[in-house]
């Protein structure tokens, strides 16, 4: 169920700024401790990059959610830009098309509990990350 | 709230040039920072450079990446770079993503990162001494 949502749009790189400084906040509401915090909010920035720098801009979507008993931040970010041909092989550590460390993609998967990519060629990118407490 | 700003500022203590980031770093105003310290380096012949950045809440690849440049650029300009305060939440953070920043030299805080300095500097003068002694 998701108690909570909100959209912002990422057009540039200002704007990632600003999802992430939302996503802390959120993460603090929610009860995240330090290191889960910096976790999640790592990997938001890792995402809202991407969706700035390859997926010619988008938004990013932050709900805080839950399930159950356990409560959780989760945020989607999506675009309508190139999409991606190999997800396996753009997952993996050190691969970039950009001239980048290419661990935006691979690394924020390792930073979050939930994980999930849907990217289909020329039509676009949504990525989504979960952070339970 | 949102911090906007041209130019970290970069001061020159003697021979080293010191960067305290205060702010939440946009990828513009790294790759700033990034230049503006190659020119320093370069006009005032700096011997090294010490980065503060205990205000960061994260570190992700582009910062990541950016003081890893700083670092292999100053070495080619004859200055080290040392990097401080990194809070511990960054660091376990860090290397999960996979940041190893190798090739960074790190100190625990501003202090013990002037001291790694001076100590570098110190030992080049006293090499310089002994090769002329020879
Ligand atoms: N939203 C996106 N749209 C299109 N391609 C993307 C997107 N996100 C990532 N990619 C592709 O996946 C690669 C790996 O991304 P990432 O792991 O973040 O590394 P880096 O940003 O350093 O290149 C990128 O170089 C790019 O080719
Ligand atoms: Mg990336």
């Amino acid at each position: 169920m998701i108690l909570k949502s909100e959209t912002l749009e990422l057009r540039e790189d200002n704007a990632v700024v600003r999802v992430r400084q939302r996503a802390r906040a959120l993460a603090i509401e929610i009860g995240l401790g330090l290191v889960d915090q910096t976790k999640i909010v790592t990997a938001t920035s890792e995402l809202a990059r991407n969706t700035v720098d390859y997926g010619g801009g988008g938004t990013a979507t932050l709900d805080v959610i839950n399930e159950g008993n356990r409560r959780g931040l989760k945020l989607t970010f999506s675009d309508q830009g190139p999409g991606i041909e190999n997800i396996d092989l753009a997952l993996t550590d050190g691969y970039t098309t950009g001239g980048g460390l290419g661990l935006g993609l691979s690394g924020s998967r390792r930073l979050v509990n939930d994980f999930s990519i849907d990217s289909t060629p020329g039509i676009g990118t949504t990525v989504s990350i979960t952070r339970w407490i | 709230m949102d911090n906007i700003m041209d130019r970290i500022p970069i001061l020159k203590m003697g021979q080293f040039l010191l960067v305290t980031i205060q702010v939440d770093m946009y990828d513009r105003l790294a790759m700033a920072l990034q230049d503006d310290l190659t020119t320093k380096i370069v006009e005032h012949n700096s011997k090294g450079v010490l980065i503060d950045i205990s205000s960061l809440e994260m570190v992700d690849s582009f910062i990541g990446r950016m003081l890893g440049s700083v670092a292999s650029m100053s070495r080619m300009l004859d200055a080290v770079t040392v990097v401080v305060g990194m809070q511990p939440a960054v660091a376990i953070t860090m290397v999960e993503l996979g940041l190893s920043l190798s090739g960074v030299r790190t100190a625990l805080n501003v202090e013990q990162g002037m001291s790694v300095l001076n100590g570098l500097v110190a030992h080049e003068v006293e090499g310089a001494d002994y090769d002329s002694e020879e």
